[in-house]
């Protein structure tokens, strides 16, 4: 097998010094659309719908309503903001889309299916295989190496070692870690941390990519750069919703649904949206004095 | 960034996307039952993590396992040594003791109570199907030859215990009815005798003179060796006549034992009746009355070690049991403060689309990883205290293969049982409390 692939890694290789930016961009934008138009087989469905979604928390003797009918409807390859203040049931939204908990009333279809009466284990396959989550604080673990941490989705998915251990490394080589594999996530910064957790999201090349506050942890530009692989992502043709209460990341996203009081209360297209690519590379120029600014920023502002 | 590793992972990039669209859907479609390499893989991983809390918990489990193993061992080795001593008497002895039978107990019986005769012995010629009898008179002593000394065992026996005891000679001949009427001062020798006494100084012992409580006697014949089968070695032994003994060594009116040999196997539960008949008859018991000596014949000597072997086996197990039970408690403990330590992590993996199965399975293939661990260990320290033991007692190491695949039954037993409840627990959990965990 090895001698077989001798001549394609060399010629990879040639390439290689040109740009190295094209270990994310050019490699990775074939395979990441093909491994995309996977889902468009299952038909033109809208990735989300959501119908007059609610959930009521029953504490004790009082019931308390987070959510209160919401219709949503995010179509293939949009890239949405969820925002709010806290209390508004943004997040009660995102368990739900995220089917880590069932709404009280209401329908819920993802990829043209109705899941909020499946049993536990179809909707545990079901976040295996069409959602990816990318948390705050990461949600890595400690024990397991980056690629270890990548590849257990597709452990659960039942995929033999080899083939997990192929398609982790080629995840973490999308978000820039190809060189990390064998850390451990302490070892790891704050953005690459989160850089493996995309990592892991994206390697059952799902239909959704849940981020709640993906950068709530993270200092300005470690966060832009987080910002900037969702929007490659989501230029690749993935579905992103981004649960955030911060205007400027929420300006990233192509569309906005704004919560308040378990309703939506605005639902509006982005006029200008922000490429935070670009203004990395502007934030990059406006620092380096020392001739840093043509690095690849997802792979060297970890090392500075 | 070295460059050198970037390369060789691009090189199996390109085949390795071709073989993933190939490979995916199949893959997908099918999920594995219990991913028993990776689980045990990421049990171990997780145990290692808090290695001394792990040692700590299986603790129960290796010392349980470890006693049963270590004294089955010794049992074993035990029972081998009281069959080989039965079958070295001949399957056609029967021994008789003084003392009356109580279960378990009467072999230390022996001379304890005074109560046979060398007339009981020479009576129980006269019974039916009896070939050969002998009284024994057993006596502690030193004997010396040359510069040599040996502490042994001397026994006074007629001329026909050659044939009772089976013995072979390997030099000269036992001693002859002549030899025992006239009580004469000769000795044969067994082996381990001969080896301390005679082997250092190259002498031949045939013909030599030793010295046994000061009075000289001649050795006239060495018996072949029936090979050392543990305590109370049957070659440190040195036989004189009865009447020898009886005026030189020891003047006891009454004699240790008596061992007779019945002709044939099958006669032998006959004569043993007859044999106590006629000794009640001598001795003046009436019908009912308890007997002040015991006949055993050799079913009895196995089946006295048997019940001794039962009695200590159920006080095996109930000792084991109880530890076994201490120590899956320890294991339960230690995997419900495991779950809630890991809440977190359980949470991600359920996240990551983990069934509830999965994590369930997760935690008990880690229990049952620490339990049959715990089995392992305590195998292997129960082999070692066995062949200490054994080696310490001069026993056969007898390897049970039983035992040890009871062991490990057991030991994975009590971590599924008690590994249970912590697993079903965890796979419980909601997510999104679990994910909120710190």
């Amino acid at each position: 097998m090895r001698t077989d692939d001798a001549p394609a890694g060399a010629a990879e290789r040639a390439s290689d010094p040109d740009a190295r930016d094209a270990v994310s961009s050019q490699r990775d934008v074939p395979d990441a659309r093909e491994r995309l138009s996977d889902h468009e087989s299952e038909g033109a469905h809208a990735v989300i719908s959501v119908r007059r979604l609610a959930k009521v928390y029953r504490m004790g003797q009082t019931s308390i309503p987070a959510l209160r009918g919401v219709n949503v409807e995010v179509a293939r390859g949009e890239f949405v903001a969820i925002m709010g203040p806290s209390g508004s049931g943004k997040s009660t939204f995102m368990n739900l889309l995220g089917c880590l908990d069932r709404p009280t009333s209401g329908e819920y279809w993802l990829n043209g299916r109705e899941v909020s009466r499946l049993s536990a284990d179809a909707i545990a396959d079901l976040r295996n295989r069409h959602i990816g989550f990318v948390f705050q604080g990461f949600n890595l673990l400690a024990r397991a190496t980056a690629l270890a941490n990548v590849a257990l989705p597709l452990l659960y998915a039942g995929m033999p070692r080899e083939e997990r251990e192929r398609r982790a490394r080629r995840a973490l080589r999308i978000v820039g870690l190809g060189n990390r594999l064998e850390h451990h996530p302490q070892q790891l910064s704050g953005g690459q941390q989160q850089r493996v957790a995309i990592a892991r999201a994206l390697v059952n090349s799902p239909s959704l990519l849940l981020a709640d506050e993906p950068t709530g942890n993270l200092d300005t530009r470690t966060g832009m750069d987080i910002m900037a692989i969702l929007q490659r992502l989501n230029g690749f043709g993935l579905t992103i919703v981004l649960v955030t209460h911060e205007a400027d990341i929420a300006a990233y996203a192509q569309r906005q649904i704004s919560f308040r009081d378990g309703l939506v209360v605005s639902d509006q297209a982005v006029t200008q949206q922000r490429s935070a690519t670009d203004e990395l590379q502007e934030l990059l120029a406006r620092r380096s004095a020392d001739g840093a600014g043509g690095e690849p920023v997802r792979i060297r502002e970890e090392q500075a | 960034m070295t460059t050198s590793r970037i390369p060789t992972t691009r090189a199996t990039a390109a085949p390795a996307r071709r073989a993933a669209r190939g490979a995916g859907a199949g893959a997908f479609a099918s999920r594995r039952g219990l991913m028993l390499g990776p689980s045990v893989q990421s049990a171990l991983e997780a145990l290692w993590a808090n290695r001394l809390r792990s040692l700590l918990t299986i603790l129960g489990v290796i010392v349980g396992v470890a006693a049963v193993i270590a004294v089955v061992t010794l049992t074993q080795g035990t029972s081998a040594v009281l069959n080989a001593r039965v079958a070295g008497l001949g399957t056609n002895v029967l021994t008789i003791t003084p003392g009356a039978t109580t279960t378990g107990g009467a072999r230390g019986g022996a001379g304890t109570r005074q109560s046979l005769t060398q007339a009981d012995a020479d009576a129980l010629t006269a019974v039916p199907h009896v070939a050969n009898v002998s009284p024994l008179l057993s006596a502690n002593t030193q004997i010396l030859a040359g510069a040599q000394n040996w502490n042994t065992r001397a026994q006074g026996v007629y001329p026909g215990f050659q044939a009772i005891g089976n013995w072979q000679m390997a030099e000269g001949t036992w001693f002859s009815q002549a030899d025992e009427d006239n009580a004469q001062p000769v000795a044969v020798l067994g082996q381990t005798v001969v080896d301390n006494l005679f082997t250092p100084t190259g002498t031949d012992p045939l013909g030599q003179s030793i010295l046994m409580n000061g009075q000289t006697y001649q050795v006239v014949g060495v018996l072949q060796s029936k090979g050392a089968t543990g305590f109370g070695n049957q070659d440190d032994v040195a036989y004189i006549p009865f009447a020898t003994a009886r005026a030189r060594l020891t003047n006891a009116t009454f004699v240790s034992q008596i061992q007779v040999q019945v002709d044939a196997t099958d006669n032998v539960d006959a004569t043993q009746q007859a044999v106590t008949a006629l000794l009640e008859q001598r001795h003046q018991i009436a019908a009912g009355g308890s007997d002040d000596f015991t006949v055993r014949s050799p079913t009895q000597f196995v089946q006295t070690a048997q019940q001794s072997a039962q009695t200590l086996a159920i006080l095996l197990i109930g000792i084991a049991a109880i530890s076994l039970i201490v120590g899956g408690i320890g294991i339960m403990n230690i995997m419900l403060v495991s779950v809630t330590e890991r809440t977190r992590e359980i949470g991600i993996r359920m996240a990551i689309g983990a069934r509830r199965g999965d994590i369930r399975n997760q935690f008990l293939i880690e229990a049952l990883t620490l339990s049959a661990g715990g089995g392992a260990a305590g195998i292997l320290i129960g082999l070692g205290g066995g062949l200490a033991l054994t080696h310490a007692f001069q026993l056969p190491f007898v390897l049970s293969v039983v035992a040890i695949a009871l062991a490990v039954g057991v030991s994975m037993l009590v971590g599924i049982v008690f590994g249970f409840y912590p697993a079903v627990r965890a796979s419980q959990l909601d997510p999104i409390v679990a994910l909120r965990t710190e």
